[in-house]
């Protein structure tokens, strides 16, 4: 019990932010988990009111808690309609943090986050093994969506229709000492991401190609890593300090106007984690990190705020092809930073036509390793976004952040249709390249 | 405590899936929307189907255990608030639209269903559901016949009550009650709808629902009043009903509520104005313009500093997301929130405006008023701090004083959040105790064993 006393007073440190629900319950028309499970303890107010049971120490230990809070998308559908304003991600994240170092992290997990992710040249190489021996135990499916599914029954695998680590990742096609580009204005330096950087290669190659179109500088540092987004959501600080401190360093050395990636959850997570979950608050680095963060922005709100505000309204040279696309709204991206139109105006910059789907701005159930864990939540919830996909008639998906991509390509693979899913940089820069042919 | 036969019998009766025991998960039942101290049920059942409900609460019957029925827990007096180690019943696998009937405007629904979905279904046929309660995109049908929910548009279409034609339940005993008709018209046997309205589950357990729905409106219009006094804007509430126009909404927001509207939303209101009314009228077209010329008219007259109409759907739209954020920007201000809604004829709104104005100064609380002016449903919301004691008294002694004020001038504990907990010691205030009395003995007539939502209502005693 005296370590419950201690773990209660390590809550209590939350106490401000969570008194501020009011228990209205209006989470409960948003949450896309609650919406398939219909308890209490999966939404929002009911997490919150386990949190306030910790630190009220009524608990005899912290298991049922920690089980309850780890089950969330992490989407932040609550955070975004919430009458009082609660930030439940901060809260939750932080309490996911109190509760790892409490607990102690899973072997697996250290093993995961500790060894290799904190390690961005480590993670690299073992990535690039797994890349090369990934044809033995998976097959592709020869789809629209370019997926694989396991060749043999795996446990781990399950049904999923998993996208392929690309042959080659991003990082390896630059030059040595990182990419440096002149242009003619404004000046971005590039944080790649986990997931395009091995996974969406193509998305940095579309980025690169339509930020010089338009006369952007392009820097992009060697020895990049993830934004931590993986270890912090499993309550891992120091896992995602040390991520920090390693690109904090790293793009300092840069000169740059705007720091742009084309991940929604890279961008949300260095705009609202970095700054707000950094551990050690008196050390000077909190005023860079929120200075940073000021300057980062998503690839598509950088077009089209800053470089080309006409994107998307001005007419297409040659009209385009008019093919039907719809948007699928990152919950990191709306949800998080409120951007939302500037993606849609970059699909229509490369001559698409625009066809709304049924809730765009609904979660498609990824949540990173909610996946993982709950994959038949996960799958239950993909599948109404793929259905509402489905109906709009259209033959290409459209998303600004590789996890959706990930999770909308299982669904739509195990549906059998011929949709492609792309990220918007991808349509505009196909669209410029065509032109220029 | 529940005997461990017993839940082993309630398991049997759901699936293991759809009961829950851990003390996590009851933490989680053991509150609604109320400001009240949390209670933790012994157990939480899921049924699924008509037969799995009545196990539950022949179960129920048979071992004395307190069962209190859960929708979505936006009760606001503590209604779902369970019975120490009681069994809460949830209504979330009973969330069907059986029946939209267009050709006798009805629906027939199972209580889990959430408000919206039914207002969008009917809508989707150009039916209309009118109850909107502030929580419809959470709350539950069931919940609100329990609770006889009220809304925005109650001075026009009325309430919960009003829309409800029949309705199936289980009495205490696990016996099948089913009374009203899907006629419009119905005379036989007790009106046991009317009396399970508004009964916060104290009476039988629901099953099936049937909801009188009407005919869309064709045309609408919206305004916005801004007055220098908030005297004025009452004034003008009165005026507008006096002269027999009845608008769908009739809503009025204090200075106070107003600066924290327009602190969050940024919606461009006027925060130097003393009390904004925002005026809906509907129905058809030549009427709302009629309406609308004689309301503008009876603003100006009254005072009304200047009218703005709206005339496009986003202003429109605009003017109601002012109105619906309201309790949001309250919320945001103070860690506690209670929203009160004692309720005065419509005539007497300018007295009650005014006696809430004093009550705030005298016991030194901030209190944001708002709300259904036009019914005379007002909001006095009290913004809070539980955990400060002194203060949280003080707040206690004001809310006494707002509903002694809303009886003297002939109205009511609650509009529309029913009694519940909260309520339950005042309510011999204004119902006196031979009210209380014949609800106690038809209480126990009816629940000889006590095990329908205990300690709600008719509150503890041992005559009951």
């Amino acid at each position: 019990m005296a370590n419950m006393n201690k773990l209660a007073a390590q809550v209590k440190d939350l106490e401000e932010q969570l008194v501020t629900c009011i228990r209205c319950g209006m989470c409960q028309s948003v949450c896309p988990l609650f919406e398939q499970t219909r308890k209490e303890a999966d939404v929002a107010r009911g997490k919150l009111a386990l949190l306030t049971g910790l630190m009220d120490n009524i608990f005899d230990d912290p298991d049922g808690v920690n089980q309850r809070l780890n089950k969330c998308l992490l989407c932040g559908s609550c955070a975004a309609n919430c009458p009082s304003g609660v930030n439940v991600l901060e809260i939750f994240i932080k309490a996911r943090a109190i509760l790892t170092e409490y607990k102690g992290l899973s072997p697996a997990k250290q093993l995961i986050f500790k060894k290799m992710l904190a390690k961005p040249g480590t993670f690299d190489t073992l990535v690039a093994w797994a890349g090369k021996f990934q044809g033995l135990f998976t097959k592709p499916d020869a789809n629209a969506q370019g997926t694989s599914c396991a060749r043999l029954v795996s446990p781990i695998l399950g049904n999923r229709h998993f996208l392929p680590l690309a042959s080659v990742p991003f990082h390896k096609e630059l030059p040595e000492n990182g990419l440096k580009k002149q242009g003619k204005g404004l000046k971005a330096a590039i944080f790649t991401g986990c997931l395009i950087d091995k996974v969406f290669p193509n998305v940095a190659r579309a980025g690169i190609k339509v930020l010089d179109h338009h006369g952007v500088g392009i820097t992009i540092p060697p020895g990049q890593g993830c934004c931590g987004i993986p270890a912090l959501a499993s309550g891992d600080r120091d896992t995602f300090t040390k991520l920090v401190d390693h690109h904090l360093d790293l793009f300092q050395k840069e000169e740059f106007d705007v720091l742009i990636t084309a991940c929604a959850t890279c961008t949300s997570t260095i705009k609202k984690l970095w700054p707000a979950v950094y551990k050690d608050p008196d050390s000077g680095i909190k005023e860079r990190l929120d200075a940073l963060a000021k300057k980062t922005m998503d690839i598509n709100q950088f077009l089209v705020d800053r470089v080309a505000p006409g994107l998307g309204s001005d007419p297409v040279p040659g009209g385009g092809d008019g093919e039907i696309v719809t948007y699928h709204d990152p919950c990191h991206l709306k949800k998080s930073l409120g951007v939302s139109s500037q993606p849609r105006q970059v699909v229509m910059a490369a001559g698409k036509q625009l066809r709304e789907m049924t809730g765009p701005d609904k979660c498609c159930g990824m949540g990173g390793s909610f996946n993982v864990y709950h994959y038949d939540l996960s799958a239950s919830i993909g599948r109404i976004k793929q259905q509402n996909i489905a109906e709009t008639g259209c033959t290409t998906l459209a998303t600004g952040c590789p996890a959706c991509m990930m999770q909308i390509s299982d669904m739509l693979a195990k549906s059998n249709t011929g949709i492609r899913v792309r990220h918007p940089i991808e349509l505009y820069a196909e669209a410029l390249e065509k032109e220029q042919n | 405590m529940i005997s461990k036969s017993v839940i082993d019998q309630f398991k049997r009766i759901v699936g293991p899936d759809n009961l829950l025991t851990e003390q996590e998960d009851m933490l989680t039942y053991s509150y609604d929307a109320a400001v009240l101290d949390a209670q933790m049920p012994g157990a939480a059942v899921i049924p699924g189907n008509t037969e799995e409900i009545e196990g539950i609460v022949k179960l129920c019957h048979e071992n004395s255990i307190p069962l209190t029925v859960r929708g979505a827990g936006t009760n606001l007096s503590g209604g779902t608030i369970p019975e120490r180690a009681g069994i809460v019943m949830l209504t979330g696998r009973l969330n069907k639209i059986i029946e939209i009937n267009e050709a006798d405007m009805y629906a027939v629904v199972q209580p889990g269903v959430v408000t919206a979905d039914l207002a969008a279904a009917a809508q989707a046929k150009g039916l209309f559901y009118p109850p909107d309660p502030g929580s419809q995109a959470v709350s539950t049908l069931g919940g609100n016949v329990a609770e006889n929910a009220g809304g925005l548009r109650g001075l026009k279409y009325g309430v919960t009550k009003d829309y409800v034609m029949g309705m199936r339940f289980f009495d205490a005993m696990g016996n099948y009650v089913k009374t009203g008709s899907r006629t419009v018209k119905c005379a036989t046997g007790y009106n046991l709808a009317g009396l399970m309205v508004g009964s916060e589950g104290t009476l039988g357990v629901l099953d099936e629902l049937t909801l009188k729905l009407i005919p869309a409106p064709r045309a609408r219009k919206s305004m916005v009043a801004v007055y220098n006094t908030i005297e004025e804007a009452s004034e003008t509430v009165a005026a507008i009903i006096a002269a027999r126009i009845i608008p769908a909404t009739l809503e009025i927001l204090d200075n106070f509520t107003i600066r924290a509207v327009e602190d969050f939303s940024k919606a461009g209101l006027p925060v130097d104005a003393a009390a904004l009314l925002l005026i809906e009228v509907d129905g058809h077209p030549a009427e709302v313009e009629e309406d609308g010329e004689k309301v503008e008219a009876l603003c100006k007259k009254l005072g009304a500093e200047n009218i703005k109409v709206a005339q496009t759907d986003a202003e429109r739209d605009k003017i109601w997301s002012a109105r619906r954020s309201a309790l949001s920007a309250l919320a945001k201000l103070k860690p506690t929130l209670i929203l009160e809604d004692a309720t005065v004829p419509r005539s007497k709104i300018p007295h009650m405006v005014t006696a809430l104005q004093k009550i705030a100064k005298k016991y030194n609380i901030a209190i944001g008023t708002f709300g259904h002016a036009g019914d005379g449903n007002l909001h006095p919301t009290i913004l809070t701090d539980k955990r400060n004691k002194e203060e949280f008294h003080r707040v206690e002694e004001a809310i006494e004083e707002i509903f002694d004020r809303a009886l003297s001038l002939g109205g009511t504990l609650s509009g529309e959040h029913g009694t519940g907990i909260s309520k339950a010691p005042f309510l011999e205030k204004e119902a006196g105790y031979s009210s209380i009395l014949f609800s106690r003995r038809l209480r126990k007539a009816m629940d000889p064993r006590n095990i329908l939502n205990p300690g709600k209502i008719t509150g503890v005693s041992s005559d009951g």
